[in-house]
C-alpha cells in the first residue's frame, strides 16, 4: 500500500527536513519499520524496547489514534496518511 | 504591582488573592546524599491549577490597570495550556476576552478547560509544533492590533518579575521557617524562561554562589512546558537570563514520568515537568551535594489523564 507518513517538527533533523515521508506498507508497525530503515535513529525516538509507542507518542491513521484501532498491527489502504503527534503541546520547537 | 483591590469584580479578587504563598514540601527520597535537602513549591495549589498563575495574574492586571482592554480589547497569547487556562479563568473573572493560540495537541482537559472559561481558542496543526502557534499569535496581533494586545508572555518582563517578586521570596521565608538559610540550588526549567530567571534572579542575589540547574527535555517527544535548549535551532526565549544557568540537566519523557509515578505513591500528583525537574534534582544533589535545593512542582497529574501518562498497560 503507498502510504504517506507526516513528520512533526521535532523530528525532521533524522529526515532531512522533510515534514512527509511516501512509503509502501501494509500496517502501522511495517510503516514505521520502513521509515526507520531510511531515517536512522528515528525509531529509538517513536517506540520503547519492547516496541510499542512511547509515552506521549501519538500515531494516527487519518484522525484515529490506532490505540483506538488495533495499535501498530492497524492496517493500512492505498493513501493512508500516518501522523506522528507528540501529546505534549508546548515547549517542542 | 500597585493595586487597589477594591476595584476588581468579586471573582477576580478572591481568584487573585488565592494566587502564591503555596506550600514549600521537603522531598525524602532515598537518593538525596546525606546534608542534602530538597524542597518543592506545590503549584497545583494555585487556583488556575499551575505556576502560571502566577506570571499570568501579574501580566494581566497590569495590562488591566493600564486601560489595554477599554473598547473591548481582547487579550491574545500562544500557549499549550496551563498559561491558557490561567488567562481564561482570569480573563474572565474580570471581564476580559481572551484569546488562545494553542496547538491542536494540547490535551483534552486543556482544550475544555479553556473553552469553559469561554475563552475563544485559535487551534493550530499539532505536526508542525508549538513555535508555529507562537508564530501565528504573533501574526494576529500584528493582523488586527485594534483588536488585540498580545500579553507574549516569552517577553513580558512580568512575567519574570512575578517570580522576582513573588515566589523567590516566598521559598527565603519558608525555609527561615524552618531555621534554614537560602536554597544554595535552584532547579527550573525553560518554558518561557520567567521561574528561572525571576527566582533566579533574586535568589542569586542573597547568594551569589546559588548553583542554577536548566532542566532540558529531550526534543521528542518533549516534556509539556519544556523546551528544548542548547542546540542550534533551539528559540532561546526573550526574557531567559541564560547567565543564570550554571548546568544544564537532559531529562527524558520516560524518566519523566517514572518520578511522577514514584511522587504520586508519596501524596503528590503532578505532570510530567514537576517530575523531570525532581528527577534532575536528584541527579544534582547526588553530583553537587548541595544544603538546600529547590524546585517546583509545577501543575497537578490530571491535567495529563488523557495523554496516558497513568495508564498501567
Amino acid at each position: 500500500m503507498s502510504v504517506r507518513i507526516r513528520i512533526p517538527t521535532p523530528l525532521r533533523g533524522y529526515t532531512a527536513g522533510a515534514a512527509e515521508v511516501d512509503l509502501e506498507a501494509a500496517t502501522v508497525a511495517e510503516a514505521i519499520a520502513q521509515l526507520a530503515a531510511r531515517h536512522e535513529g528515528i525509531a529509538e525516538r517513536l517506540l520503547d524496547e519492547a516496541g510499542r509507542p512511547r509515552a506521549f507518542v501519538n500515531l494516527y491513521v487519518g484522525t484515529h489514534d490506532v490505540r483506538t484501532l488495533a495499535g501498530l498491527a492497524t492496517p493500512l489502504a492505498d493513501g493512508d496518511v500516518v501522523s506522528i503527534v507528540p501529546a505534549v503541546a508546548g515547549g517542542t520547537r | 504591582m500597585r493595586l487597589d483591590a477594591a476595584t476588581l469584580p468579586a471573582a477576580a479578587r478572591a481568584l487573585i488573592e488565592r494566587i502564591g504563598r503555596t506550600p514549600l514540601v521537603e522531598l525524602t527520597l532515598a537518593e538525596l546524599p546525606a546534608g542534602s535537602r530538597l524542597f518543592a513549591k506545590l503549584e497545583s495549589v494555585n487556583p488556575g491549577g499551575s505556576i502560571k498563575d502566577r506570571p499570568v495574574a501579574r501580566m494581566l492586571l497590569e495590562a488591566w490597570q493600564a486601560g489595554t482592554f477599554a473598547r473591548g480589547r481582547r487579550l491574545l497569547d500562544s500557549s499549550s495550556g496551563n498559561a491558557g487556562i490561567s488567562y481564561a479563568m482570569l480573563g474572565a473573572a474580570l471581564g476580559v476576552g481572551v484569546t488562545i493560540v494553542v496547538p491542536g495537541n494540547a490535551s483534552r482537559e486543556r482544550l475544555e478547560r479553556m473553552r469553559a472559561h469561554g475563552a475563544e481558542l485559535v487551534v493550530t496543526d499539532p505536526i508542525e509544533g508549538y513555535d508555529f502557534a507562537l508564530r501565528e499569535a504573533r501574526r494576529l496581533a500584528r493582523a488586527d492590533p485594534d483588536r488585540y494586545w498580545h500579553c507574549d508572555q516569552y517577553s513580558n518582563c512580568h512575567n519574570w518579575l512575578a517570580h522576582y517578586d513573588g515566589t523567590a521570596g516566598e521559598i527565603v521565608a519558608q525555609l527561615a521557617e524552618r531555621g534554614l538559610g537560602p536554597p544554595d540550588a535552584l532547579v527550573a526549567g525553560i518554558g518561557t524562561g520567567g521561574t528561572l530567571t525571576g527566582a533566579g534572579r533574586r535568589l542569586r542575589e542573597l547568594d551569589p554562589a546559588l548553583r542554577v540547574a536548566a532542566v532540558i527535555p529531550e526534543t521528542f517527544p518533549g516534556i509539556e512546558g519544556l523546551k528544548p535548549y542548547g542546540e542550534p535551532g533551539d528559540i532561546v526565549p526573550e526574557l531567559l537570563d541564560e547567565a543564570l544557568i550554571d548546568e544544564t540537566c537532559p531529562v527524558s519523557a520516560d524518566e519523566a514520568v517514572a518520578m511522577c509515578r514514584r511522587l504520586a505513591a508519596l501524596g503528590l500528583f503532578v505532570g510530567p515537568s514537576s517530575g523531570a525537574f525532581v528527577h534532575a534534582a536528584l541527579r544534582v544533589a547526588t553530583a553537587r551535594r548541595p544544603a538546600r535545593l529547590v524546585t517546583f512542582l509545577n501543575d497537578g497529574g490530571e491535567r495529563y489523564v488523557s495523554t496516558g501518562m497513568w495508564r498501567r498497560d
